[in-house]
């Protein structure tokens, strides 16, 4: 089988992050960056696929040179190779249109993206990226089964879980409790210095959106203390119903 | 390392090194550390953690690919140490003793039979090896040792005892040391060799989650081409020299384990209307925590250029060892100290840690042992002969 993970370089959602000086990036300085959370029970999936059927795993990523970082844990975990697509600041069209320009060459038989990266939350680009291609695509997925050309897929709903199948080539979107992701082994660890990171530059695609500003939440959201007399629990559902909206 | 590291150690790491520690690091905090105090106070050894800690690659991390290993350096060895002790001693311990005192000696002193045959099994803990040095009589002092072998027409005839020996229970293969003709020798004594038994030790207040044993040799009749081609001390003492170059970046992680677990504490306690954290004394203890440990971390750093290099001397390993495991020692202490009463609960790490190195200062050369050692080297003049 022919697989290909989608991975994004994301702050750790530990580290403390402040806009930048544009007013509308992160400002990376001090910021430990990982790999994005569910992109990691995406690329487990790909790797056990693998592992069970044979085939090649390839991580792709769309970023600044520095997600060649994430490439490196990627390989680590197990993908046989890895591509690195240079281009800053892409709105999720542009991010989505450079994952399918290089999957349409590559006949991939499945690919697997996670539901979404922690960083922006957009969720966009698994879709995109089906619709570009135009295959099916099965969000938020959290257990799967392939049979021959067939997926069974299954998602978590409200109240309840849905199955659905569809035949590949698909692509499907991590949910977490699709697996349980591998920590990287060492041996594997020193193999992936051997492994190839291809590199290559964005191809160029008009943005649909622009970031016009990015803001920490606001200081008026700070939590609020108050003591547990009667008055205080009348303010407090007053401010849950008014100030927050929550009820 | 999302540990401390005041000097930023981590900035003159490889990839290759950082990728492994964040990996390790994850495993002590989701796999170890939640599992741990219970072994502790039970007094057993986390026999589910084995075969993970085998896939991860901890087993052999400098011996070469062919053999199962990793083929890393020394600075690989020692970040993982440290990373491993953070957990516990005892599965740092059991790491050291399969890696350093079974597959390095195999490694180097065994022959290509014995390579291909062990060497792959204790890499992937299929097998688990135990090193057999220490006797009830003889600690410090191996060289008086009264384990002895005869020549036979087939093999060897073992006779004598063992004591304080980890994992032997455990073990599928011992690596003993014993006298033939008056001069020490390697033997690997597998498990259910006639005449050989390894009973458990029990009654520890230390290293709980470790398993210590002896090995009983009873006319156990072992095939001549299980011995080592190695004679003399210098051969199990090239073993504990790796061994203990791994205890000195361990003791720092099992230092870190309290200093981290006092900075937090000390911020939380509240007394007098402040955190105690604000008390000068308190914050004394901390800063000298946090000195210590940063001076033996940069003490290994430099260690493990040295032995990539081939440079290391045993006195330079002698050293460190030395001076960081009565370092994690006393900063055990100093936490423990500093979380009042808790700190003997097993809700924190401090107590344990404490107790287990007690058992690390002494092991693998004593406190003392290593000042001689130094001394020695200073003067010219041995002191413990
Ligand atoms: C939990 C645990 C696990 C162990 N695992 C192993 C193992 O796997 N394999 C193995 O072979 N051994 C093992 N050991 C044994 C360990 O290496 C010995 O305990 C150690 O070498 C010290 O020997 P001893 O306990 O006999 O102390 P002794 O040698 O009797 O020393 C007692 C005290 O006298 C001091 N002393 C001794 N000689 C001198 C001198 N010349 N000058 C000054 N002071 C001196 C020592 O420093 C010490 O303070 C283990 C020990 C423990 C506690």
């Amino acid at each position: 089988m022919n697989i290909l993970v989608c991975v994004s370089r994301v702050p750790d959602t530990a580290t403390k992050v402040f806009v930048g000086a544009d007013g509308k990036s992160i400002d990376p300085k001090g910021v430990k960056f990982i790999l994005n959370p569910y992109d990691e029970f995406a690329l487990e999936e790909g790797l056990r696929l693998k592992e069970k059927n044979g085939g090649n795993v390839t991580a792709i990523t769309i970023g600044s040179p520095e997600a060649t970082e994430i490439l490196r844990t990627a390989l680590a975990m197990g993908a046989d190779d890895a591509v690195l697509i240079k281009g800053d600041n892409l709105d999720s069209y542009q991010v989505a249109y450079n994952i399918s320009e290089h999957a349409k060459a590559k006949n991939y038989d499945i690919i697997f993206a996670g539901k979404q990266s922690v960083d922006f939350d957009s969720g966009q680009v698994p879709s995109l990226v089906a619709a570009m291609l135009d295959i099916p695509s099965i969000s938020v997925v959290s257990k799967l089964e392939i049979n021959g050309a067939t997926l069974l897929a299954e998602r978590d709903i409200e109240g309840g879980k849905e199955v659905l199948e569809a035949s590949l080539p698909c692509l499907v979107s991590a949910q977490k409790g699709l697996n349980e992701p591998r920590y990287p082994k060492l041996p594997d660890i020193m193999k992936a210095k051997k492994k190839p990171i291809e590199e290559l530059d964005a191809k160029p695609a008009d943005a649909k959106v622009s970031v016009i500003s990015m803001e920490l939440p606001s200081k008026e959201r700070v939590g609020k203390i108050l003591g547990d007399s009667d008055a205080d629990i009348s303010e407090i559902v007053r401010s849950l119903h008014e100030e927050a909206k929550v009820i | 390392m999302k540990n401390t590291d005041f000097f930023d150690i981590k900035s003159l790491l490889t990839e290759e090194h950082k990728l492994f520690i964040d990996s390790l690091s994850d495993f002590v905090d989701i796999e170890i550390l939640p599992v741990i105090e219970e072994h502790f106070l039970e007094g057993t050894y986390p026999s589910e953690l084995t075969l993970k800690l085998a896939e991860l690659g901890i087993f052999g991390i400098t011996i070469p690919q062919e053999y199962g290993g990793a083929g890393a350096d020394y600075l690989m060895y020692g970040l993982a140490m440290q990373e491993l002790e953070r957990g516990d001693s005892a599965i740092r311990s059991f790491a050291s003793v399969q890696s350093s005192l079974v597959m390095y000696p195999i490694y180097k002193y065994g022959s290509e039979n014995q390579k291909n045959k062990w060497l792959p099994k204790l890499a992937s803990a299929e097998s688990i090896g135990c090193f057999g040095l220490t006797e009830p009589d003889f600690g410090s002092n191996p060289a008086g040792m009264l384990t002895n072998a005869v020549k036979t027409r087939s093999g060897y005839l073992l006779n004598g005892a063992k004591m304080w020996i980890t994992n032997g229970t455990l073990a599928d293969i011992a690596i003993v040391w014993a006298k033939l003709d008056g001069i020490v020798h390697g033997f690997l004594v597998e498990k259910g060799t006639p005449g050989f038994s390894a009973p458990e030790m029990k009654g520890k207040h230390s290293l709980r989650a470790s398993v210590t044993s002896e090995l009983i040799f009873q006319d156990c009749e072992i095939p001549e081409e299980n011995i080592l081609n190695i004679s003399g001390l210098k051969g199990p003492l090239s073993c504990l020299t790796q061994a203990r170059y791994g205890i000195a970046w361990g003791a720092v992680g099992a230092a870190i384990a309290v200093y981290e677990s006092a900075v937090e504490y000390s911020k939380t306690r509240i007394q007098f209307g402040k955190p105690i954290g604000a008390f000068q004394l308190v914050q004394e203890k901390l800063a000298y925590m946090l000195t210590e440990i940063s001076k033996a971390q940069l003490i290994n750093f430099r260690l493990a250029q040295l032995m990539d290099g081939g440079n290391a001397t045993p006195q330079h390993v002698s050293f460190a060892k030395r001076n960081n495991v009565r370092m994690a020692l006393d900063c055990a202490r100093i936490a423990r100290e500093i979380h009042g009463a808790n700190g003997i609960l097993s809700e924190y790490p401090v107590m344990r840690h404490a107790a287990n190195l007690e058992s690390v200062l002494t092991y693998e050369g004593t406190h003392d042992i290593h000042t001689l050692i130094l001394g020695q080297h200073i003067t010219g003049i041995a002191a413990y002969e």
